[in-house]
């Protein structure tokens, strides 16, 4: 892959992902930033990470990494193109062997003053949201400077159920929150809970009904 | 680039001066909306107002764009026009399933709808097959979609869901297909090019939604059903409707009708246009919302600025293939 192409595959793919789902940001409780700062989403399909760098504005879309798996996306010189050439993405080892090379390295990005997207959940929901694995936490204990932004990815589970090949084109918003504050002392199970809380709090937007599924379960229990 | 240039100025040279004339007119329009805009922004003072003006001003502002792409389609030919239509019936059908609860058994038929059904449609409108483009998606569409969902063996509001996507299909897709179907009726006798109906048709439509709104804003006392659509008043729809079949009327130049066929062609679209407008009103209430979309700034979603034309739109395109091919 010719870097001079990435550009272009850049502005390709970005321009495909609004074709098929819109990808609007809604700036709800925060604004767009050139600060150091974690945004923290629901995952729900593959296209979540280009949704969400799809409703970044360019200027910060250019200092924001995604954090994506490094056996799948480096597997390939071309997936190793489109992951790390056109999407700026960190790749990192995901099967526990390396943890702390893992945080040092997205430690090191909101370090130089950029920014890093995560996927807490670890794995796709069918649209709830699971509970946190623990990066998060230890990643904002490392760098408190940070801002934890969460950002609710909405429809998308729609456009592309887990164990469905085809897709619908549906209109996503990811709703941009207001960052989580420092709680002094927190442990960790509270931390992630919050943080949790955070993000699932901002799928309910106060204009529009639900044009979800009706609420799980799991939804009710932590939205007392 | 240098060939789409070729192009343009052919069209430019070759066509009647009446098109330099509607265009200019078109412009004038906007440019004198602009300045209105512009100096309503620097004199109203009350929050209330200024939240209006901030409003007109983006409506004004999403006009220029939405007479630039139309205009430049229609220069570009009748296939540029019929791939912008596909895709705003594609971008409307997105609003519309958006909106509408759907689920897994679903997928396939939608995914169909979108990727198959728009592009069949339109190309069977390019190649000017009347029998079929007229039924497909009311007769076949209709048997098919309800026929793949049920393999998915999902009972829960099986009825709703059905009808929602044939309904969504029908909008965004069918009536709204019949617009640039307009390019490929053969009029006899009627030597201008045909696009001009479908300028003839849009401008029409759209003018009624423009001055619905003033006359509305300027006049409007009596509301006419705040239940539904808490903007629409007597007043704008007279005044607003009025204005616009006077407008139909002088446009008959640009069409194959005597000044009274006119008249009561623009008169058609008017009604029906509104009719089209109220019945979407109705269906955001019952979703809850209050614009189909966000795509157009100041409008609201395409199918908000689309809903004057899928009422009209195929009745204009059936009474002129009726009564004059």
């Amino acid at each position: 892959m010719i870097p001079l192409f990435q550009p272009a595959l850049r502005h390709g793919l970005l321009g495909l992902t609004r074709l098929l789902v819109g990808a609007r940001a809604s700036w709800e409780g925060s604004a767009p930033a050139d600060t150091p700062r974690i945004y923290f989403a629901n995952h729900t399909s593959h296209l979540d990470t280009l949704a969400v760098m799809a409703a970044l504005p360019a200027k910060l879309r250019a200092r924001t990494h995604p954090v994506a798996a490094l056996d799948y996306w480096g597997g390939s010189a071309l997936r190793r193109a489109v992951a790390v050439g056109c999407l700026n993405a960190l790749l990192v080892d995901r099967t526990g062997k390396a943890t702390a090379e893992v945080m040092g390295a997205m430690a090191a990005v909101l370090e130089s003053g950029q920014s890093l997207i995560l996927f807490p959940e670890g794995t796709r929901g069918d649209g709830t949201v699971a509970p946190f694995k623990s990066g998060l936490y230890h990643l904002s204990q490392r760098v408190p400077s940070a801002e934890l932004v969460p950002v609710f990815i909405e429809n998308l589970h729609r456009v592309m159920p887990k164990g469905m090949p085809l897709l619908v084109p549906l209109i996503c918003t990811m709703r941009f929150g207001a960052p989580l504050e420092a709680v002094e002392g927190e442990d960790k199970a509270a931390f992630l809970g919050r943080a949790r809380d955070a993000l699932v709090s901002l799928s309910r937007p106060a204009s529009q009904p639900n044009s979800q599924p009706a609420p799980q379960p799991s939804d009710r229990r932590t939205s007392r | 680039m240098s060939s789409v240039i070729d192009s343009v100025m052919t069209v430019f040279t070759t066509t009647e001066p009446l098109f330099l004339w509607l265009s200019g007119a078109a412009l004038g329009l906007l440019v004198v909306a602009t300045l209105i805009g512009a100096v309503l922004a620097y004199r109203v003072k009350t929050p209330a107002g200024r939240d209006t003006v901030r409003n007109l001003n983006a409506r004004i502002r999403s006009w220029w764009v939405m007479v630039a792409l139309f205009a430049a389609a229609m220069l570009l030919g009748s296939g540029v026009t019929l791939v912008l239509f596909a895709l705003l019936s594609y971008l409307a059908l997105r609003e519309f399933i958006t909106l509408t609860p759907t689920r897994r058994g679903d997928h396939a038929g939608l995914f169909l709808s979108f990727f198959v059904v728009v592009p069949l449609q339109y190309w069977l409108v390019g190649i000017g097959w009347y029998g079929l483009f007229s039924i497909f998606i009311p007769v076949y569409v209709f048997m098919a979609l309800p026929s793949l969902s049920v393999l998915g063996a999902d009972t829960t509001d099986f009825l709703t869901r059905t009808a929602k996507a044939q309904w969504g299909l029908m909008l965004a897709v069918y009536c709204t297909s019949h617009a640039p179907a307009l390019l490929w009726l053969d009029i006899p006798g009627y030597s201008l090019p045909p696009a001009l109906l479908l300028l003839y048709l849009m401008t029409v439509a759209q003018l009624s939604d423009v001055f619905q709104y003033v006359f509305g804003k300027l006049w409007g006392k009596t509301r006419l059903s705040p239940g539904i659509s808490p903007s629409k008043t007597v007043e704008g729809l007279v005044g607003g409707g009025l204005t616009a079949v006077a407008i139909g009327t002088g446009l008959h130049v640009i069409t194959p009708f005597s000044p009274l066929q006119a008249a009561g062609m623009s008169l058609i679209i008017v009604i029906a246009g509104f009719f089209g407008g109220f019945v979407l009103s109705a269906m955001k209430r019952d979703l809850g919302v209050k614009d189909w979309g966000t795509m157009i700034e100041g409008h609201g979603g395409v199918l908000d600025r689309l809903d004057s034309v899928v009422f009209s739109a195929p009745l204009f395109f059936h009474l002129t293939r009726y009564w004059f091919t």
